[in-house]
């Protein structure tokens, strides 16, 4: 798993709430059966209209718009459990999603792809929907190992959560397959145990 | 201490627990479809991990999959491709496939139920958010992304932290044409679509116990649309006898060891959650959504109410609704009758009954996608298809359907669908389509009128 630690990056901004999955990565694009390519997709038919033409006003195809996080509305990624939408977002560029809630699924897919979901309170989220919109080319810095994520240039600095062990997980690149694999014995004794209290 | 039933079967499917970080919980069954599981055997391939335990795997395909001449080679090249993907992981990892045609295909949250797959006290995941349904035997449940997947396959565990409580009440006798889908929709439009995430639901109450075991089935399917993870029904004597027989049920004495068992899984009294919300049945009247999430829903009689923000009045400008309009005589052009969340026979046998010597209004298209070839079956014996078929309507063979489009079966830009699905999200049931999220027994009246009605009318 690749490894992440600190970013700075401009912004795209999507204010928009209850941002589902579906419209993350839509149904039809989900045949394919490797991991590749869903980027092209992403956001398909808000991207798109229906003849294929690129439709302007929409963030992502709004060329002021620029970098590898993306700043969302309340309740991103709801809906289906679809890992092809956290495969599409980081297939587009993006390493970092800010949002002042996000789907459990959601979330638990994005960070099994070193695609790191930041929650922030609804109040720093507005303030960073405005300085954005103020001023396209202005930087976000995130720190994992700290937790904080801070506008330049300006004195917006907020501090997030993440769970210790996931934490550990992306500094290091390491990911649950290797850690479960390392538990075997125990996992091994678990079934032997609850075969015998039956 | 006193437990709730959640806790109960979670704890008893800890293996391990991380400092300061997640547990390990055990996976029982492990259920698998052709959308979802294909980038999570390569994964294992590409790092030479063996599948730990097949034989607690189940695999269907349903997802992908046409619902006419399902005998003939599935035309769409990518589709057939994912569902051959699925025949040769399944085959070369000895993983048992209900493979299309086989005689217990179907959705897979129908198909494992009917089987005795699904038992009480057990733990269950699969890659698709509906796993919630199999809650309804007092399973924990739960739908779950491609990575993990993978790790279920490599250690028939998944690291986890455990959820906090949420208990939903409701309390009293349901008024008449009021279905279990009407109960959740009521729910969710109250609780919000997000009221639940970080939360497993218990749903208790006499409306609960009430219920048939399909429709506590259609209840818990749905928690994943106000943000849970999974919701739960305590098991009794309904869940037992719908288990008892089925051809993966424990026999005999094992069965009875097992009931006595499950009988202590019920949440204790005085047992506390986090967080608790109580309803009156009598206030729940037929739902319908007019929005584009779940949480958009109103009773059938009730107007649009007035948007609170941006992203409402978005979706009501996709929807080509207005802010206090009324649904009822809204001409509808489609109608869906199946998905995991209603396609069950009590299903099919309650928009038989309201269609029956009627005939199916001629601007409308409807879609009967039976859940699984057991259920298919079952129409057919119960003479359902002979009485769908004299008022116009065809039955299709089982699978996912139109609920999420990626078949053939799309409901065309800008048109809108009654649909007993469980999303009305944009262009869910194909690109532009517009749903509306209702009971079957709501669906079965547009398909007669070619309107949306109020049926808590009809019915007095």
């Amino acid at each position: 798993m690749e490894k992440f630690s600190t970013l700075i990056s401009t912004t795209i901004p999507l204010n928009i709430s209850n941002v589902d999955t579906d419209q993350i990565i839509p149904a039809r694009f989900l045949k394919a059966t490797d991991k590749k390519g869903f980027g092209d997709n992403l956001f398909r038919d808000w991207r798109y209209d229906k003849q294929d033409n690129l439709i302007s006003d929409f963030a992502l195809n709004n060329q002021k718009y620029t970098g590898s996080i993306l700043v969302a509305g309340d309740n991103f990624g709801c809906g289906s459990s679809r890992e092809h939408a956290a495969w599409a977002l980081a297939g587009f560029g993006f390493k970092v999603i800010i949002s002042s809630f996000f789907a459990d699924i959601f979330k638990g897919n994005a960070l099994n792809n070193v695609l790191l979901p930041i929650q922030v309170s609804e109040d720093i989220l507005q303030q960073l929907f405005q300085v954005v919109e103020k001023n396209a080319n202005i930087q976000f810095e995130i720190n994992l190992e700290a937790q904080t994520l801070s506008v330049l240039g300006t004195d917006i600095k907020t501090t997030f959560d993440i769970d210790p062990y996931k934490k550990t997980c992306l500094i290091n690149g390491y990911d649950d397959i290797d850690y479960l694999l390392s538990k075997k014995d125990k996992i091994e004794a678990f079934e032997l145990q609850k075969t015998q209290s039956l | 201490m006193k437990k709730t039933l959640f806790d109960k079967v979670w704890d008893a499917h800890v293996v391990d627990t991380i400092e300061n970080g997640p547990q390990i919980l055990y996976i029982d069954k492990h259920l698998i479809h052709e959308v979802t599981s294909p980038q999570a055997f390569s994964e294992l391939e590409n790092r030479n991990i063996p599948i730990f335990r097949p034989k607690q795997i189940v695999a269907t395909a349903d997802h992908n999959t046409p619902t006419q001449n399902q005998h003939l080679p599935v035309s769409d090249e990518l589709s057939r491709h994912q569902l051959q993907k699925l025949g040769k992981n399944c085959k070369k990892n000895n993983i048992t496939l209900y493979e299309l045609g086989h005689k217990y295909n179907g959705i897979v949250h129908v198909m494992a139920p009917e089987l005795g797959v699904t038992q009480p006290g057990m733990t269950m995941v699969c890659g698709d958010s509906h796993t919630s349904t199999h809650g309804a035997f007092g399973t924990i449940a739960f739908g779950i992304g491609t990575s993990q997947v993978a790790q279920v396959f490599a250690s028939q565990c998944l690291l986890l932290t455990k959820p906090k409580s949420l208990r939903v009440i409701v309390n009293g006798t349901l008024n008449k044409g009021v279905l279990p889908k009407d109960v959740i929709l009521y729910i969710i439009s109250k609780l919000g679509t997000n009221s639940g995430t970080g939360y497993f639901c218990e749903y208790a109450g006499d409306v609960f116990e009430n219920m048939t075991m399909e429709g506590r089935m259609t209840v818990c399917n749905m928690s994943i649309e106000m943000g849970a993870r999974g919701g739960m029904i305590a098991p009794d004597e309904t869940t037992f006898e719908y288990i008892k027989g089925r051809e993966f049920a424990p026999k005999g004495k094992d069965f009875e060891n097992k009931v006595a068992y499950w009988k202590t899984l019920p949440t204790d009294n005085g047992a506390t959650f986090d967080k608790e919300y109580v309803f009156d049945a009598k206030d729940i009247e037929p739902m319908i959504t007019y929005g584009t999430n779940p949480g958009m829903g109103i009773k059938i009689s009730e107007n649009i109410p007035n948007s609170e923000n941006e992203s409402d009045k978005k979706s009501l400008a996709y929807m080509n609704f207005t802010e206090g309009e009324s649904l009822i005589g809204k001409p509808i052009n489609y109608v869906f009758i199946g998905s995991c969340t209603n396609s069950r026979i009590e299903d099919f046998r309650v928009a038989a009954n309201y269609i029956k010597g009627k005939q199916k209004a001629k601007n409308v298209t409807a879609w009967l996608v039976p859940g699984s070839r057991q259920v298919e079956a079952q129409i057919i014996e119960e003479g359902l298809k002979d009485i769908f078929k004299a008022a116009g309507f065809e039955l299709r063979q089982p699978g996912c359907s139109a609920c999420l489009a990626m078949n053939d079966d799309k409901i065309p830009q800008g048109e809108y669908c009654v649909s007993t699905s469980n999303r009305n999200f944009e262009g869910r049931q194909g690109q532009g389509s517009r749903t509306i999220l209702a009971s079957p027994l709501v669906a079965a009246a547009t398909a007669v009128e070619g309107t949306i009605i109020d049926i808590s009318k009809q019915l007095v």
